[in-house]
């Protein structure tokens, strides 16, 4: 009906992960500080000066985004990169499933990819 | 959140970079070796490092009011063992370092040591531990990518606190501290990262059951075996 159990465990898992982002938010664990939800990295900087008033960064990064609205689309990019060769895998995986149920179908049985298939359907 | 450029003294620098080293070149060869001599992995080695790629740009509010991200190799040590995840760990900090001015080029062997390397052999550790004890596939998967990325940040804490003992208190102290910034912030971000580590598996085991019994992730008797003993049958 609808859904398979294998579709909602999946939806489940997404629905936890969401819940565990918006939480933090949701119940003001940023409340009492100057920056709420900074960057841990941001935080540990500012603890290194504090250990050791007189340290100075020897290095700078060769390119820094000018903004942080750039930072953040460069971020987004990166996401979009890696979702988007993910996307990719499974839409070829699902694909060649496709193409060798069609060929099973069509009369020839024993093709390669049927043991994929078959745990698809388990 | 990798440590920035520029905040880990030279002979620090110098130290995990030659630390790194040794890992990346030998990586490179099981990557190189995986490629030829089972050329179907090329898809799923990509689709491991794009796992590794979108997870660490995902900067997700945690529970200590500030935010951090995963890291994704625990997935691609699972499948591949951790070798090449020294490689496509040490890709994405370089992309990251270059492009992002996140992380930085002085402190990449740093990060590199426990994102790419201390991260993914210790959640593949657990993984075989657990699967030693016949648990469940995807509760060594959930183990195995949590500890791959709450063990990072951890050793992200030892590297600041060698680097930068507190006065008073020393290494423990400086340890103490750095350990709440970082430790602290990843657990519940280590559950997510296991949580949608979790999920990615169970699309592989529906698209790609074949690779994941060759790379001997899955067997083909078990649990999710069913369809298979149906179709011999």
């Amino acid at each position: 009906m609808g859904m398979s159990r294998n579709t909602k465990i999946n939806g489940l898992l997404l629905l936890l992960v969401a819940a565990l982002a918006v939480l933090p938010i949701a119940l003001g664990m940023g409340e009492g500080k100057e920056e709420p939800f900074t960057g841990a990295d941001a935080q540990a900087e500012t603890a290194i000066t504090e250990l050791k008033p007189d340290y100075e960064p020897w290095f700078s990064p060769l390119y820094e985004p000018p903004s942080g609205e750039v930072e953040s689309a460069l971020f987004a990019l990166q996401a979009a990169l890696g979702a988007g060769v993910l996307a990719y895998y499974f839409g070829v995986r699902k694909g060649r499933r496709q193409g060798a149920a069609l060929a099973a179908a069509a009369g020839a049985p024993d093709t390669a990819g049927a043991s994929d298939t078959a745990a698809a359907e388990s | 959140m990798h440590i920035a450029e520029g905040f880990l003294p030279p002979l620090h620098a110098v130290a995990w970079g030659a630390a790194s080293a040794p890992f990346v070149v030998h990586g490179v060869r099981a990557l190189t070796r995986e490629v030829k001599a089972n050329p179907e992995s090329t898809l799923l080695l990509g689709a491991s490092g794009a796992f590794t790629f979108v997870l660490s740009a995902l900067k997700i509010p945690s529970v200590t009011g500030s935010c951090s991200h995963p890291t994704g190799t625990g997935l691609g040590a699972i499948l591949f063992r951790p070798p090449i995840m020294a490689v496509l760990g040490t890709i994405t900090l370089l992309f990251q370092a270059l492009l992002l001015a996140h992380g930085g080029l002085t402190t990449l062997g740093a990060n590199v040591f426990s994102m790419a390397i201390a991260g993914p052999w210790a959640g593949y550790g657990v993984y075989l531990l657990l699967k030693r004890f016949d648990v469940p596939l995807m509760v060594t998967v959930f183990f195995g990518a949590f500890v791959a990325d709450l063990v990072t940040y951890c050793v992200t804490s030892v590297q600041l606190a060698l680097a930068f003992p507190d006065p008073g208190t020393g290494f423990l102290g400086a340890l103490a501290k750095f350990g709440g910034i970082f430790a602290v912030t990843q657990i519940p971000l280590a559950v997510s990262e296991g949580l949608l580590t979790v999920l990615v598996m169970r699309l592989l085991m529906q698209s790609s059951k074949s690779d994941l019994v060759r790379l001997g992730v899955a067997k083909l008797s078990g649990r999710s075996g069913q369809g298979e003993r149906k179709a011999a049958v």
